[in-house]
């Protein structure tokens, strides 16, 4: 079908002229065929498989405010905070610029997260996609680092008192800790000079390696093809033209399905910009209306609610070199998912109970290791409630290898399961 | 001291419960003390607004400033006319282009006061509505405090009773609760010294105008942002029943 359609389109004279024209220069025709119209994937995807497409919305939603925000905003300790209200109150459609930014940087993570949990959910990290998973966490790690640069530039209290609270963390790197931390600030505390370096980061070193790192990230996609909820490599079953019989082409199939769940997504995203920007105080928490002020510590200083999983773990240990090793190897463990992992059964609907039971551990531990790290450390049940999900944490990791070798799977399928349904 | 009227535990339960209910995105609660009553104020009345305006700069404005909020912009959104807010509004030699700052300069603020009186262009974002309206209705007579009055929500504050005209004088009443070595103070009630101009309930209203007019100030464009709200999600609606159906057209042949 979709070779029909390019024929028709190079029999109308003068744009086939241009087509002809340009494909001699440059390989556009082979790289829209390549990528859209002869990219087949199977055609059982579910409601998971869309928000690797959402993200990328997410992407270019923050890349286009970014630019807006930066031509008004002053990154000087001086200015910041004042310019900040300058693009909320007198730069024409300077608040919503500034609301999409804000809420899409939650958004980020909403979508990524469950990106993330789908890729858990049908093993899309299993042989041969390995390294799709690699750069995916690549991504991930930018983009916990552009979160962390620009939640500084607002210059607010939670702002300031944030990056004081993670960057200090650098101080349990063994030996050279404390010259770490002056050299990340390039200053004896979080100054001008670290807001100047924070915002060269956010605005241009992490946008650009996010970017070449989401192309890298489509390209092994690309490469291996898509998985399915069904764990099936759909290349397996081809039909006499080189065509997976349950493949069915990108374009126009998945654009036409994944505009439906663009829009969906822009309407829950335009109703938190519009109807509830401070989303109750996690995506701006109220504390960052307030001017940083290295002279007045919070009483409560919580990391913004993405990176609180992490911050839980860390503060559940009482030593600090401890904690912050924990906290990084919660983030690296993930890395080695493919190789921890033993079973062969990429999806979990013919996967045992107890690689199911594990993913449903993790999945809760993670949302309450969360929710704890938002609440006040002095309470003592809050404490002890997240070593308990630490330690489940890293035993859905740790004790992968063993659950699984001995998993008991069943037969998968051969072809994929669709009804055409409605 | 603790002038809390609930237990810290209890409080904190109550503040995270609070916390979820926040998650849909309604009111603001943060601070120190208890929140005892809601504010209730409505961003939407412009005659509230206008009210609250001129007791900002009757009451407030002699020690806070608002330095992010324009002048002219608070005339066009609060439905004035350039000469009634250069009348009304603006006593200081100042331009209708410029922000609502003060003479005062906070160095001199912190050696009569001890601290700067904060700018409050986003107290209501940064405390909360609920919080503001407790605050000015929390004062009450402490001869230990260099001012004469302390404060149920901000324990120790060192802003001056600049109400007490209109609200006159209270003392609080406080009560040791719980078994012996491990009592704390409750707050009681308010108990009336000497009367001000306004009646009890007409200084809540004076109360609520102001912080509405704080709300907004910290916000100014929070009706026009629903307002175009609603028209973003009444496209991507339809828009939306669009990009369905043209889906489902071209799935059709996908069996």
């Amino acid at each position: 079908m979709s070779g029909a359609r390019t024929e028709a389109a190079a029999g109308n004279g003068r744009m086939a002229q241009l087509v002809g024209w340009i494909d001699e220069r440059f390989p556009l025709t082979s790289l829209i065929r390549e990528h859209a119209t002869e990219y087949y994937a199977a055609r059982n995807f579910n409601t998971w498989y869309v928000f690797g497409v959402l993200a990328m919305v997410v992407l270019v939603i923050q890349l286009v405010t970014g630019i807006f925000l930066t031509m008004n905003y002053k990154p000087s300790a001086e200015d910041a905070f004042a310019s900040v209200e300058y693009i909320m109150r007198d730069v024409q459609w300077g608040w919503l610029i500034r609301y999409m930014h804000s809420t899409g940087a939650s958004a980020f993570f909403i979508v990524v997260y469950l990106h993330m949990f789908r890729a858990m959910l049908y093993g899309s990290y299993k042989n041969p996609r390995e390294l799709l998973w690699l750069i995916g966490m690549t991504i991930y790690l930018a983009l916990m680092a552009e979160g962390f640069f620009g939640y500084l530039l607002p210059w607010g209290q939670m702002s300031y008192w944030g990056a004081q609270v993670i960057v200090s963390l650098f101080g349990a790197v063994p030996a050279i800790g404390a010259d770490l931390v002056e050299w990340i600030r390039g200053d004896y505390f979080i100054s001008d000079i670290t807001l100047n370096r924070f915002f060269a980061f956010h605005v241009v070193a992490v946008p650009l390696v996010l970017v070449m790192l989401v192309v890298m990230h489509i390209m092994a996609l690309h490469e291996t093809g898509s998985l399915n909820p069904d764990g099936i490599e759909i290349k397996q079953h081809k039909d006499s033209r080189g065509i997976p019989l349950d493949g069915i082409a990108f374009h126009p199939y998945y654009t036409a399905k994944d505009l439906v769940a663009i829009v969906i997504f822009l309407a829950l995203f335009a109703a938190v910009v519009f109807f509830a920007p401070e989303m109750g105080g996690y995506f701006l928490e109220h504390a960052n209306f307030e001017p940083a002020s290295m002279l007045k510590t919070p009483e409560h200083i919580a990391p913004v609610w993405y990176f609180t999983p992490f911050y839980a773990i860390l503060r559940s240990v009482p030593s600090k070199g401890w904690g912050a090793f924990l906290m990084v190897a919660a983030i690296v463990l993930l890395f080695f998912m493919p190789w921890l992992d033993r079973c062969r059964v990429k999806s979990i609907r013919y996967r045992g109970w107890t690689y199911k039971l594990a993913l449903g551990v993790f999945a809760v531990s993670f949302v309450a290791l969360g929710y704890l790290g938002l609440q006040p450390a002095t309470e003592k049940v809050y404490v002890y409630a997240a070593r308990v999900f630490s330690a489940l944490y890293f035993a859905f990791f740790l004790l992968m290898p063993f659950y699984t070798r001995a998993e008991k799977t069943r037969p998968v399928p051969e072809r994929v399961a669709y009804h055409a349904g409605k | 001291m603790n002038t809390t009227i609930l237990q810290p535990r209890a409080r904190r339960m109550l503040l995270t419960v609070v916390a979820g209910l926040l998650a849909a995105g309604s009111a603001v609660a943060s601070g120190g003390g208890a929140l005892a009553d809601h504010a209730n104020v409505d961003v939407g009345n412009v005659a509230s607004l206008q009210r609250g305006a001129r007791n900002f700069v009757n009451y407030c404005m002699g020690c806070h400033s608002a330095q992010y909020v324009r002048y002219n912009r608070l005339a066009q959104d609060l439905g004035i006319s350039e000469q009634q807010l250069i009348d009304n509004l603006m006593f200081a030699a100042q331009k209708p282009t410029e922000t609502m700052t003060i003479a005062m300069r906070p160095a001199d603020a912190v050696r009569w006061f001890g601290v700067a009186p904060p700018d409050l262009s986003l107290i209501a974002r940064n405390r909360g509505a609920d919080y503001i309206y407790n605050f000015l209705r929390g004062f009450y007579l402490d001869p230990t405090r260099p001012s004469g009055v302390n404060n149920l929500m901000l324990p120790n504050a060192a802003m001056p009773h600049v109400l007490a005209g209109l609200q006159g004088t209270h003392e609080a009443v406080f009560a040791e609760e719980g078994e012996s070595g491990a009592t704390h103070t409750v707050f009681r009630e308010f108990r009336q010294v000497t009367a001000g101009q306004l009646s009890p309930e007409e200084y809540d209203q004076f109360v609520r105008d102001t912080v509405a007019f704080l709300a907004y100030i910290g916000e100014p464009m929070q009706l026009e942002r629903q307002r175009l709200g609603l028209m973003v999600l009444a496209f991507l609606l339809v828009f939306g029943i669009l990009s369905y159906l043209l889906k489902k057209e071209i799935w059709k042949d996908v069996r």
